[in-house]
């Protein structure tokens, strides 16, 4: 199935247009991770804003779609989409990392309108999407879980204990996003400690494996509805990614994993994401 | 002669019970169920029991999603594993969010016995208590127990209950009620009070029985909720028997004793 590209187009502009926040965001803030935000930024435009069913002015609606960000430190990237998604205002992104904020470093869900899980921890996310969907599953409901995974992230053994589980039960209403950027904070992830091949393990645990290109939002979309029409298990996709994605001085680089741009870089920055 | 039933047992009874009546309950395990007592659960609600295997940080996690999704899941495994080897999922997962998880372990303290200290959870509570939002409660006896299980199951909030192997002498009648924070004074005494909690609520009240014939009045009082902590009935008994000792199987550090 191809993508409308009136579709794509509007997609691709709100994609822009989160990755403007998170720039101004992170560098408000003076702290944050910029790096693996904007890799995720396709994979949550694609979520928030043709997959899933959600009522921004209802965030507690029983029917909609749930969304677990594992990799928790992506929490400027979820934050701009749900702000964009009308679940609260934009103007608060601002407020990310301060004293005092619901925007907290790593999303709470007690605080923040249309965040299901807590997360920071990482490889904790995955468990409760799987607790989730075995919920979804009891009560025969119509919505699905969605979980983005960092690919640095499945060095946690939690995650492999949670792929296990959700592959014995049989969880065909979860599927779950990897963003591959290939980097975690010390370097490329196969030189820190390496967890690929990444598509054999997920099969091998059970799991109906797609890979993707990770900024095609068309690429993203096709995968998802493969996976929501087929799948007789957890669906796994792939999304090759790029950290730092849209600003060329960050991109592939590990550094930009935790650190906020200056007043130059961020203006610099905006520029190249006009 | 005193019955005797080991908490877990009135557990896995009262886990059936409420099974009939609450249909969002769920019970989860980490592969062992025969001995915290929820097979009886899993044989009569397959659909709502999670074998999650020897996984216990996943087997939290679960529970969290499955509580965010509305369920009340009932989380049992050992009190060592529960509490040390999933500690910063209980943490992060499920009494940071606030979620209504109940975490039931079994199989605490010394009296795993045989399994040796591996396995012997004398800093459970200590761990449970330092969570903010946690409840910790230990139950002395079986219709504690149940009364407790009962309690929690309709309450919204993450909750550590502690219960053990070994059978226990049953205490407290069939009419029994429990309240969450108040302390059930088991014995009047004017000399001391024992305040104690779980299997040594009833060696407290043995002990008072051999103090009796040395005329030592002996106040024993049951203190099932650690957490949150009734200062005010305390403070009254220290108050009125100028003397206090502390009863229970747990390292002194986080536990009663603190």
């Amino acid at each position: 199935m191809t993508l409308d590209v009136t579709i794509e187009t509007r997609l691709k502009e709100t994609a822009s247009q989160i990755r403007r926040h998170i720039i101004r965001m992170t560098h408000a803030a003076k702290s944050g991770h910029p790096g693996g935000s904007l890799s995720a930024v396709e994979i949550l435009t694609a979520l928030y804003f043709h997959v899933m069913s959600l009522e921004p002015g209802n965030p507690d609606w029983p029917e909609r779609d749930r969304f677990v960000l594992s990799k928790g430190h992506a929490a400027p990237a979820l934050y701009a989409t749900l702000a964009e998604r009308g679940f609260f205002p934009t103007d608060d992104l601002q407020t990310l990392r301060q004293l005092g904020s619901r925007l907290q470093g790593h999303p709470a869900m007690k605080l923040v309108p249309g965040v299901e899980m807590s997360t920071g921890s990482l490889g904790q996310g995955l468990s409760t999407a799987c607790g989730m969907a075995l919920a979804g599953r009891l009560d025969r409901a119509q919505w699905r879980v969605y979980a983005l995974l960092g690919d640095g992230e499945c060095q946690e053994g939690q995650i492999w204990e949670a792929a296990m589980a959700a592959a014995h039960y049989k969880l065909n209403n979860l599927i779950v996003y990897l963003d591959y950027n290939r980097l975690q904070i010390d370097g490329y992830i196969s030189s820190v400690l390496n967890p690929e091949p990444f598509p054999g393990k997920w099969k091998a645990f059970g799991w109906d494996v797609h890979t993707v290109d990770g900024h095609s939002l068309p690429e993203i979309i096709a995968a998802t509805e493969a996976a929501q029409s087929t799948a007789t298990g957890p669906s796994m996709i792939i999304c090759h990614t790029v950290k730092g994605k849209g600003v060329p001085f960050m991109e592939n680089e590990a550094g930009w994993h935790g650190k906020a741009p200056s007043d130059e870089q961020a203006e610099q920055a905006l520029t190249q994401l006009a | 002669m005193t019955m005797t039933i080991a908490t877990r047992d009135a557990y896995g009874e009262t886990l059936i019970e409420l099974g009939r009546e609450l249909k969002d309950l769920v019970v989860l395990d980490a592969d062992l169920s025969q001995s915290t007592k929820t097979a009886g659960f899993a044989r009569l609600f397959p659909e709502r029991f999670f074998n999650m295997g020897i996984a216990e940080a996943n087997m939290m996690g679960t529970a969290a999603g499955l509580a965010a999704a509305g369920k009340i899941p009932f989380a049992s495994t050992f009190a060592v594993f529960a509490t040390g080897r999933a500690y910063d999922q209980v943490r992060n997962s499920i009494a940071y969010p606030g979620l209504n998880v109940k975490i039931c372990a079994t199989h605490a303290g010394i009296t795993v016995g045989e399994d040796g200290a591996s396995h012997q959870a004398l800093e459970d509570l200590a761990l449970m208590r330092a969570l903010p939002g946690m409840t910790v409660l230990v139950p002395a006896d079986a219709p504690e127990t149940s009364q407790i299980i009962k309690t929690v199951a309709e309450q919204k909030g993450p909750v550590y209950i502690r219960l053990g192997r070994s059978k226990v002498p049953v205490i407290n009648g069939e009419d029994y009620r429990f309240q969450l924070g108040h302390y059930e004074t088991l014995r009047w005494g004017t000399d001391v009070t024992v305040f104690a909690c779980g299997l040594m609520v009833a060696v407290a009240l043995e002990a008072a029985e051999l103090l009796a014939g040395k005329d030592i009045g002996v106040r024993v009082v049951n203190v099932s909720t650690i957490k949150p902590l009734n200062q005010d009935q305390i403070v009254q008994a220290a108050a009125q028997t100028g003397a206090v000792v502390t009863c229970e199987e747990h390292s002194v550090i986080g536990g009663v004793g603190s």
